[in-house]
């Protein structure tokens, strides 16, 4: 699709099909005619692909020694104008990662040194540099201990001292490699505010005097509970996106995805995190589905399942088996995924199981109760027993001031009101869902389903 | 983006030596590697094409044709499913794993169409 008049910059992924040279001169790229782009274009593209593999393990590395995001974050920018500056003229390095980590180790212990003569932190810092000076010189050392370090810098970015907005636009920045203004247009935000939440952010957790570490015991629950929030919060945002005029945001979905895959391989052991991985790759496979041609929402049960992503369907039956293997009662996380794995393995939606949905949603509501897990249990209960049986407990929760704007909460009292014949109340409520949303194909849906109750009226 | 890797690693005929113990060790350490980064979506490896067939579709006619076939260097010997963000970064890991020989494929996944 990129024709000859576009610049290189955005040419479409086949520019890079030729081999890319790496190491000093490893042997003559085949000429690619109609191929414009210089070598040393390919190398940009090349370190921007490196820095985004990199990043967040260089950063973890650096925020072990130094102690804080931002000053390793700083560092690991530092090595990457290096890069920039010395690869284009010698060649890409064959072990790039290394060559960032080991530029940026140097760095970061000279920096050490100096602090160690101005603070008085010895004790601490000694044994750091000891540590991190044990790991250097040989590439394959500077890997061994990366896991930790990506654990540390993971709960770090996600300490609850944090908001959960500076939680989620820290943690991709240092784990995404996201840049402020990719961030900041994945939350239709301006990137000044990014920008600013990022610093505030890690200023907050330098005063909060945050340590990098990995807690162990009961605090370990506590601080997994806020890495796990923050990820689910950015599968969500791409998931069912708040706003704007896309209902779904694929990229916020692969990266939460990506985090949530990568901390698992960290933490095999904790079911919870098996848990939100299986939850988020099941509601995954139906992301092609639940947009329809327009761009308009389709709801779970009218969802064409064979557009359903069976791969990914999958990957998350087996990261649940895994939860279930672990043992212990099923946290809210593992029980949300057996739920959307009863819909993955109804070959039809008239097949899905609604009674073991409804019992599973007992089981959230007793250990996380919330409006919302119950508005949920009731849409369950309504086709497991019947549209009067659900909206009775929806009546219930009517008056509930935390739902007073969730668009959610009028859009199943219509569904079920429509159900019972009672149109007229169905279409005013479609019609308030439809006031409450700001995303906009979600907001033309409810218009229409209520434009349906009115035709049923007609028709009745 | 989903990239599709395909190993064409040479040689495929029966007789070639299987792996080293070290060669092995050397892919299995580069592959958990990958799955540590939340790479690899799905991998395996495909017996060799002695054991394979072929269906060559000419108008109504089917032709079915047994292995194995006489083009070993383009004979697909392994296979990843990989998430990455750009071929650029597919690109990059690829060049990392530990080969001596092969020409590796790799192929963007068409997906979300429409979208």
């Amino acid at each position: 699709m990129a024709g000859p008049s576009r610049s290189v910059r955005s040419s479409s992924s086949r520019a890079c099909e030729g081999a890319l040279a790496i190491g000093p001169r490893s042997g003559d790229a085949p000429a690619r005619p109609g191929r414009r782009e210089t070598p040393a274009t390919e190398v940009h593209r090349a370190i921007e692909a490196i820095w985004r593999i990199e990043s967040a393990r260089l950063i973890a590395g650096l925020a072990r020694i130094v102690g804080d995001i931002g000053t390793a974050e700083e560092l690991a920018q530092d090595a990457l104008v290096a890069a920039l500056e010395q690869w284009p003229a010698e060649g890409v390095p064959e072990r790039p990662g290394a060559w960032l980590m080991g530029t940026a180790k140097h760095r970061a212990m000279d920096l050490v040194r100096r602090r160690k003569t101005l603070e008085r932190k010895h004790e601490e810092i000694a044994r750091n540099v000891e540590r991190a000076e044990e790991g250097f010189g040989l590439d394959t050392a500077i890997y061994e201990e990366v896991g930790d370090d990506l654990l540390g810098l993971i709960f770090m970015a996600c300490h609850p001292v944090l908001s959960k907005d500076a939680r989620v636009a820290l943690t991709l920045r240092v784990l995404g490699g996201l840049t402020t203004e990719e961030i900041a247009r994945a939350f239709l935000v301006p990137v000044s505010t990014i920008g600013q939440r990022i610093v505030r952010a890690k200023r907050t957790l330098a005063e909060a005097h945050v340590r990098f570490e990995i807690p162990g015991g009961a605090e370990r629950v506590a601080r997994l509970a806020s890495v796990l929030e923050v990820i689910y919060l950015i599968f969500n945002e791409g998931y069912s996106a708040t706003s704007g005029n896309d209902l779904v945001r694929p990229a916020l979905c692969e990266e939460s995805l990506r985090l949530g895959r990568i901390l698992a391989e960290l933490t095999p052991n904790e079911p919870e995190v098996q848990g939100v991985v299986a939850l988020m790759e099941i509601q995954a496979s139906r992301l092609g589905a639940r947009v329809g041609p327009s761009g308009e929402p389709v709801l779970l049960l009218e969802q064409d399942r064979a557009r359903w992503d069976r791969l990914l369907i999958r990957r998350g039956l087996a990261a649940l088996e895994r939860a279930e293997r672990l043992g212990g009662a099923m946290g809210p996380y593992a029980l949300q995924a057996a739920i959307a794995a009863c819909h993955a393995r109804a070959a039809t939606a008239g097949e899905t199981d609604w009674t073991r949905i409804v019992a599973l949603y007992d089981a959230v509501a007793q250990l996380a109760p919330s409006p919302v897990v119950e508005l949920n249990r009731a849409v369950a209960v309504g086709m497991a027993f019947g549209p009067a049986a659900g909206l009775e407990l929806v009546d219930a929760l009517v008056a509930e001031p935390s739902l007073k704007s969730y668009h959610l909460l009028p859009a199943v009292r219509g569904d079920l009101l429509r159900k019972l014949g009672r149109t007229e109340e169905a279409r005013a409520e479609f019609e308030r869902a439809a006031s409450l949303t700001e995303n906009m194909p979600e907001r033309e849906l409810l218009h229409k389903r209520a434009a349906e109750c009115a035709a049923d009226r007609i028709a009745g | 983006m989903r990239v599709l890797i395909m190993a064409k690693e040479g040689n495929q005929t029966d007789a070639a030596a299987p792996p080293t113990p070290q060669a092995m060790a050397e892919y299995q350490k580069f592959d958990q590697e990958l799955v540590k980064a939340g790479v690899v979506l799905e991998s395996g490896r495909l017996h060799p094409s002695s054991q394979g067939k072929r269906v060559r579709f000419d108008g109504k006619k089917r032709t079915v044709i047994d292995g194995p076939f006489a083009e070993s260097k383009e004979l697909v010997a392994g296979y990843w499913l990989w998430q990455v963000r750009s071929i650029d970064e597919a690109l990059e890991w690829l060049k990392r794993a530990p080969y001596d020989g092969g020409t590796f494929e790799i192929r963007e996944v068409v997906e979300f169409e429409g979208m």
